[in-house]
């Protein structure tokens, strides 16, 4: 065969759209997932509770309870007194869930920590493809909510990622020797002060690694929404070859533009762990 | 006033008791060496003062403040119990200078510019202002306790608490650290430590503690303890440091 390089130049727009998509994706998805991971990972760092049948059941009716709580109060409300407008409804039962709130706000960390848990287990535990099947597909038939293509694919990064990213965070927290928490403590610092300034700098600058492995991970991850048909780059050299049966020179562009882009997040994060190496 | 009060004070760890109905009064200006075989429970007796350990029963009056107030008051008291550890516990992140400030400014809401001066004149005092710019990784042993000493000074506090601030050291480095130890007392700072240096003991402490079991063994006047223990255990125990 012959390797025509004027397939990949004409073929080159329409991938270049796709390396935006993908990098779009990528970057949101990664956003989003810090923020959840970094949540899921302080909580699940500092409150311990251990995921056993007996706290699933608990927390399972835990949440059933609450949710006839606030249904009951609307049928009882709208037996008694009709007519009266949607807005009071949702006023009354944010009354309810904030005095819940109120009584019960000792559980709320055990809640959280558990709730983060379970979520790890869940998102570890399936693979992305069926976790973007399910939101695109299945999620607007459970829901009714209906979401494109691209929202779905950052949504699914967002939390594939977060619970990867949860892991990586609550590693980095736990590798920070004890004794620099006490030191803390000992200078009488309240525990979000000792997490931002004295843990937080030191966990952040062991996490470096690890963050660039979950960075190049996703990216090469968002090539599996080929399934939904977003056309991030996988996507779209699917259908440029498709068009011209360029099978070499398309897979092979497509291949390089990722290992541009992974390489890229490669210098950058070593760029970063240079400039934050602790002498 | 005591400036630390111990009321039949009991910690345990598990089934495990650690300290065993400790009656204590130190009074301000004091300098107590408290001394023990490992396991004798007086690095727990240290860190029960700062609540770096809840004890189960009895009370700690600090300064007026009990170590069984709400977290508000454990921080306010904390404040006033400066501490040094044994593994230094350094900010690795944090210049020498930088570590210096950070208790000034986040525990006293200190302006940056005074926490400055505040930090350049006491690593001054414990010798290192040249090392200012340095990281601790940078530092020998040594060194570092003494840019501990330095933080905890920063915070003004009205005693501090030395738990072993030598045994991580080399022989070589320790005398470096208990000069500035003995600066510190010479100032009139009431000094709570921990330690097996008994020529410190005997030099700059005004009270020896002996600890044995949980509980405290003898209580005294440390020139008069250590030339002339009372007892065969302190006696045995001596024996075995030196």
């Amino acid at each position: 065969m012959t390797f025509e390089w004027s397939a990949i130049w004409a073929a080159m727009p329409d991938l270049l759209d796709g390396t935006l998509m993908t990098i779009q994706i990528t970057l949101l998805g990664l956003i989003g997932g810090t923020v959840i991971g970094a949540l899921s990972g302080v909580v699940t760092t500092y409150v311990r509770v251990p995921v056993t049948w007996r706290s699933a059941i608990l927390s399972v009716i835990g949440v059933v309870v609450i949710y006839w709580i606030l249904q009951l109060a609307f049928w009882l409300g709208d037996g008694i007194l009709g007519g009266v407008p949607d807005w009071a409804w949702w006023i009354m039962r944010l009354a309810i869930l904030a005095l819940l709130v109120w009584r019960f706000h000792a559980w709320i960390p055990l809640a959280l920590s558990f709730v983060a848990q379970v979520y790890v287990l869940v998102i570890r535990g399936t693979p992305i493809v069926v976790q973007v099947m399910f939101i695109y597909f299945a999620l607007p038939l459970i829901v009714g909510l209906r979401i494109d293509g691209f929202s779905a694919a950052v949504f699914t990064l967002m939390i594939n990622s977060g619970a990867y990213i949860a892991e990586i965070v609550r590693g980095g927290l736990q590798s920070v020797p004890k004794g620099l928490h006490e030191a803390g403590q000992a200078m009488g610092l309240p525990f979000h002060k000792i997490l931002l300034h004295i843990i937080g700098p030191v966990a952040l600058r062991r996490m470096i690694p690890t963050m660039g492995n979950q960075c190049i991970i996703s990216l090469k991850d968002s090539s599996l929404f080929i399934v939904i048909g977003v056309a991030e780059l996988t996507r779209q050299g699917q259908e440029i070859i498709a068009g011209n049966f360029r099978a070499v020179e398309i897979w092979g562009a497509v291949a390089v533009i990722y290992l541009i882009l992974t390489g890229f997040i490669a210098l950058v994060l070593k760029f970063i762990e240079h400039r934050t190496r602790i002498v | 006033m005591s400036i630390v009060e111990f009321k039949n004070v009991t910690k345990r760890f598990g089934d495990n008791v650690v300290l065993d109905g400790i009656d204590l009064a130190i009074e301000p200006g004091e300098v107590v060496v408290v001394v023990g075989p490992s396991g004798s429970g007086k690095s727990t007796f240290l860190r029960c003062i700062n609540v770096l350990e809840t004890i189960q029963g009895g009370d700690i009056v600090v300064n007026g403040q009990s170590v069984r107030g709400t977290p508000a008051q454990v921080r306010e008291l904390r404040r006033e119990a400066g501490m040094v550890f044994q593994q230094f516990n350094l900010f690795p992140q944090l210049t020498a200078l930088e570590n210096v400030m950070f208790g000034p400014v986040h525990a006293r809401g200190m302006p940056r510019a005074r926490a400055d001066e505040l930090a350049r004149s006491l690593l001054s005092k414990v010798g290192l202002a040249e090392r200012a710019g340095h990281y601790p990784g940078q530092l020998s042993g040594g060194q570092q306790q003494r840019v501990a000493i330095a933080r905890a000074l920063a915070i003004k506090p009205l005693l501090m608490l030395f738990d072993e601030p030598t045994s991580a050291l080399d022989p070589e480095l320790r005398h470096e650290v208990l000069r500035v130890m003995q600066d510190v007392a010479e100032e009139g700072m009431t000094m709570i430590v921990v330690t097996h240096e008994m020529e410190f003991a005997r030099k700059v402490g005004s009270r020896l503690i002996f600890m044995d079991q949980g509980k405290i063994a003898e209580d005294g006047e440390p020139q008069a303890l250590l030339s002339n223990p009372p007892t065969q255990r302190l006696k045995d125990f001596l024996q075995h440091v030196a």
